[in-house]
């Protein structure tokens, strides 16, 4: 499988005001801060992380809201910004579906309108666009007469398939997903997410799915990433992530997730609590940005940034816990951490939960 | 509905002609049916109709079309209100009736001309300045507008009509002037907002043109506001057009200037009450008509939002 969209190094700062009156020292807020990942032809990969994470900010910046400020963003090996502007057949191939069908969609067109203006874009060949934009409808299963609707006579559900279907019109090969599915109703959550995944199959599509929503990607993704404060800590295939989490914050994640059953309690992780606040964003914490919420913490986490390294294949964590590739049996005796307990986040099996 | 459902196999183009029409008899008689529940916005629709068609048809509705211009019958002069002559004549004889009917020709030509002047320009210029919202373009635009807005209307009205001829074309122009900065402001405001609306950036991330911004996604979204404001206008100006009518400066005799028939009316007050009187109720009835019927479309587009 090849490699569609590869992020090398991104970085997106916002300058939100400065710390003195000349404008001489920018107070910066480093939403994403050197992220590096890819997603492969016909793949989901799943971008998790809380809420000013920075996971929408890879998004928006890949589809041209904002400029990076530093690193790229490849389609096919093909940097998305040529002098600042994207090319046109990137921005037909790079789709995009935003959190909130209720802004997304103009008010003041009939979903006709809003199916056609990508293809009168980017596939100015199609010829009957009422068959075009009824095929579309088609292929979302809603029923034809919702042409010549408005949005607001559509609940929210339908918006949101009416916004798949406007990307879905442009015929691309990747669609960014941001958060498609925290503005509905549980109800409707799963129709969207079969649709998506019907569409994936059928269309061959590879998703960017960005998500606060951990238990929904152990359905969805092929991958996920966990994203905090502009950093991925951990990526990994799917299932490794949920059996074998390495990064005390994704093990955090893992053990909140709440359940109904003792059984399922006791496959999860063990209950790590975190400590501490998030940080604020501006005010990023030296060292390991995790480093004050860190159960594990070292006093090198304070100081050192840490590099990602690769655990198993296709598996990364960027944590000081693994200095040397995977730990061995040695190498996990408490020492390491400081903690008499000597908790190892080794790979455990967790079968799901 | 499913007779209405031209299915895959047998979409032909009268089926979609069908559903297209079904689809906006529906829209409209959902706008009509909230419209027609408020009865004071009611009221103000037939008040404004009857305006209207008064004023296109007066020749044929107005007992004495002949006394609109310059008539004179002393032998009837300053009869009070009768049936022969409802709202009275005034000192030379002519019906104040027929005089108040052309009246509304002129008053509702200085609302139509005056607003045709104003709201292309105003309106364009407050898109531009919302869409470059932050920059030098809206900068330049507002600080313009600002300057032409700290001007009161009518003072800068009487400055022209002095200066130039005084007539209604001069009146209405110096109306215009001053007019068009609120509709600049107004949209203005509308478009700052709605381009950080996610369907504006998804449009502009699909790579649509600037012009499909403004005028397919961005104007559709300020029409009812600039409606609601044109009809409240209209009123505005029409009590504008004749302050400067009353003043001298707008409409000049022997036509029946609204505002004229009342200046000329107040010298004889309070014996010959009616040629004063019935022209200014004329005035209120023409402005609230227009009033109440802008509430009414406010009413009725902040019920469509929800």
């Amino acid at each position: 499988m090849a490699t569609i969209l590869e992020y090398r190094n991104l970085k997106k700062h916002f300058t939100v005001g400065y710390r003195d009156l000349r404008r001489r020292r920018p107070i910066t807020v480093k939403a994403v801060d050197g992220v590096s990942f890819h997603i492969q032809e016909g793949e989901t990969v799943g971008l998790v992380g809380e809420s000013g994470s920075g996971k929408s900010t890879v998004a928006y910046t890949t589809v041209g809201m904002y400029a990076p400020t530093a690193g790229r963003i490849e389609y096919r090996g093909e940097s998305i910004y040529r002098n600042g502007r994207r090319p046109a057949h990137l921005k037909k191939e790079i789709q995009i579906v935003f959190q909130d069908p209720g802004s997304s969609l103009n008010p003041r067109h009939t979903v006709k309108q809003i199916l056609e203006l990508p293809l009168r874009i980017h596939r100015p060949e199609v010829g009957n666009r009422l068959e075009e934009t009824a095929r579309l409808l088609e292929m979302v299963e809603l029923p034809l007469e919702y042409l010549y609707k408005y949005p607001r006579a559509l609940s929210g559900g339908e918006r949101q398939i009416v916004a798949v279907a406007r990307a879905l019109a442009a015929e691309p090969s990747v669609i960014l997903l941001d958060e498609p599915t925290s503005a509905l109703d549980v109800s409707v959550q799963g129709k969207v997410i079969h649709l998506l995944l019907r569409l994936q199959r059928e269309l061959h599509l590879s998703y960017l799915f960005i998500t606060h929503d951990l238990s929904l990607m152990r359905n969805v993704a092929d991958r996920v990433a966990i994203m905090y404060l502009g950093k991925i800590c951990e990526i990994a295939p799917t299932q490794e992530f949920f059996q074998a989490p390495q990064h005390p914050y994704t093990q955090m994640l893992l053990s909140a997730i709440p359940v109904i059953s003792e059984e399922e309690e006791r496959l999860k992780p063990e209950k790590i609590v975190p400590t501490g606040e998030i940080p604020s964003p501006v005010n990023v914490p030296p060292g390991c940005s995790f480093h004050l919420r860190c159960p594990y913490r070292m006093e090198i986490c304070a100081q050192v940034d840490p590099e990602m390294i690769q655990l198993t294949p296709g598996h990364f964590v960027r944590c000081h816990l693994y200095p040397d590739g995977p730990p061995t049996l040695e190498s996990a005796n408490g020492d390491r951490h400081g903690t008499d307990q000597g908790h190892v986040p080794e790979p455990r099996g967790h079968r799901g939960l | 509905m499913s007779s209405l459902n031209p299915s895959r196999t047998a979409a032909s183009p009268r089926a979609w002609r069908e559903l297209e029409r079904a689809s906006r008899r529906e829209n409209w008689g959902r706008a009509w049916y909230k419209f027609s529940h408020n009865p004071l916005s009611v009221v103000g629709l037939i008040t404004v109709a009857t305006i209207v068609l008064l004023a296109l048809l007066a020749p044929y509705v107005t007992p004495y079309p002949e006394h609109a211009g310059p008539f004179t019958d002393f032998q009837n002069a300053k009869q009070p209100p009768s049936l022969r002559h409802p709202f009275g004549t005034d000192v030379v004889g002519r019906d104040v009736f027929t005089r108040t009917v052309f009246g509304f020709r002129f008053s509702l030509t200085m609302g139509v001309v005056v607003l045709a002047l104003v709201v292309p320009p105003g309106v364009l210029l407050g898109l531009l300045a919302g869409y470059y919202h932050g920059t030098w373009v809206d900068t330049l635009i507002m600080r313009v507008t600002d300057i032409f807005l700290a001007v009161p209307p009518l003072i800068l009205a009487l400055a022209i009509a002095s200066v130039l001829e005084p007539n209604l074309f001069n009146s209405m122009l110096a109306v215009s002037l001053m007019w068009w900065p609120w509709y600049t402001r107004l949209v203005y405001g509308l478009t700052a907002q709605m381009r950080n609306e996610y369907f504006t950036v998804s449009a502009e991330i699909m790579g649509a043109s600037r012009w499909h911004i403004l005028f397919r996604e961005i104007l559709p979204n300020c029409v009812s506001p600039i409606f609601t404001k044109m009809s409240l206008d209209m009123g505005w100006v029409i009590l504008i057009g004749a302050s400067l009518s009353f003043v001298g400066l707008g409409v000049q005799p022997p036509k029946p200037g609204l505002g004229t028939m009342v200046a000329n009316g107040a010298r004889y007050l309070p014996d010959l009450w009616w040629i004063a009187l019935f022209p200014a109720l004329a005035i209120v009835v023409i402005v609230l008509g227009f009033n109440l019927l802008g509430d009414g479309l406010r009413d009725l587009f902040a019920a469509e939002e929800i």
